[in-house]
């Protein structure tokens, strides 16, 4: 019971610290910092109460997959990019959440206290925590018996995720981002036009690099046409 | 004297709880409203977890199973909102983005 007691103080502390930094903090990545320390305290307060699966998923996916995604978009858009997109909130805002979350903390830490263990309800007949099978085998056995309906709608959530984070990232007509950062185009476009130039040095009357305009001015010669793109 | 219950994780995941409300409210830059919300999130499972185990019922841990999903679900597709939305405005804040009335 000491060691519970030990383990729940310290990775309570992680947890708050953590909780804090993501607010209080102004760099998002920072924030996103503070955030990995919060899932991982959760972690550990997991496996003190011998959910391990739950701990190793919150550890993989939590951590591993999700913080990682917050951290690239703010590598995409760029930290100071990013960092700009704070504004300070009314203050009669900031007031309101503080007195909303104070009064949040207030009304459910009088409900755990004063119920005290009452608060709990009654125990579980129908899906017992029974202590003969392992922690996979337990959680795995209620997943694909209880819940499996659930569990199949899951895979349908997760199909339509996907498909909406590609179609609402995908590009559509007008100029790409890049343009402005990149005038001369793509690093592709580069290349291109490096190798057209190399094509007119070579002299070949039918090269790679004739397009419509070739097609149009039939009788101009291929070595003509790139000369154009090039001046042009 | 204080002895250790459950209720000590129930007490802690109330108050991450309340912090990561009061940030949502609180800040304005919509990645670390979304971080807030995973701290809500958090909060929840930890209490679900704490009171399987107080109830002796592993369907708590299921639901913190379902949880999971949803929010890697939520994360996902609020992103992509967020690269799609500052691909074609330059810096807008949860403030900015108003046009839906929301």
């Amino acid at each position: 019971m000491r060691v519970e007691v030990f383990t729940f103080l310290v990775a309570g502390a992680i947890c708050l610290f953590g909780a804090f930094g993501v607010v209080l903090f102004r760099n998002p990545v920072h924030n996103a910092l503070s955030l990995v320390a919060t899932l991982f305290g959760v972690a550990v307060l997991f496996i003190a109460q011998e959910a391990y699966f739950l701990a190793a998923i919150q550890v993989i996916v939590y951590a591993g997959a999700i913080v990682v995604l917050f951290l690239f978009v703010i590598m995409l858009l760029g930290v100071d990019r990013a960092e700009a997109l704070e504004s300070d909130p009314f203050t009669g805002r900031r007031i309101a959440a503080i007195i909303g979350g104070v009064v949040l903390l207030g009304g459910s830490l009088a409900v755990l206290l004063a119920a005290g263990q009452r608060a709990t309800g009654a125990e579980s007949a129908t899906a017992p925590l029974d202590p003969a099978l392992d922690d996979v085998e337990r959680l795995g056995r209620v997943l694909f018996t209880d819940y499996i309906f659930a569990f199949e709608i899951t895979a349908l959530l997760l199909t339509v995720a996907v498909i909406g984070a590609v179609v609402l990232t995908r590009r559509t007509v007008g100029d790409p981002i890049d343009l402005v950062d990149f005038p001369e185009g793509t690093a592709l476009d580069v290349w291109e036009a490096e190798h057209a130039l190399e094509d007119e040095f070579d002299d070949e009357p039918e090269g790679d690099i004739a397009d419509e305009s070739a097609v149009e001015s039939a009788d101009d010669s291929a070595g003509d046409v790139a000369d154009d793109e090039v001046v042009s | 004297m204080f002895t250790f219950t459950g209720s000590w994780y129930l007490v802690l995941a109330a108050a991450i709880f309340a912090i990561g409300a009061v940030g949502l409210i609180v800040r304005r830059n919509p990645l670390v409203m979304f971080m807030c919300v995973e701290l809500m999130l958090n909060a929840v499972n930890l209490t679900f977890v704490t009171f399987s185990r107080m109830l002796n019922d592993v369907g708590g841990q299921a639901v913190v199973f379902f949880v999971m999903v949803v929010a890697a679900a939520e994360v996902v597709v609020g992103l992509a909102i967020i690269v799609a939305i500052m691909r074609r405005r330059e810096g807008a804040n949860a403030d900015d983005i108003s046009l839906m009335r929301g």
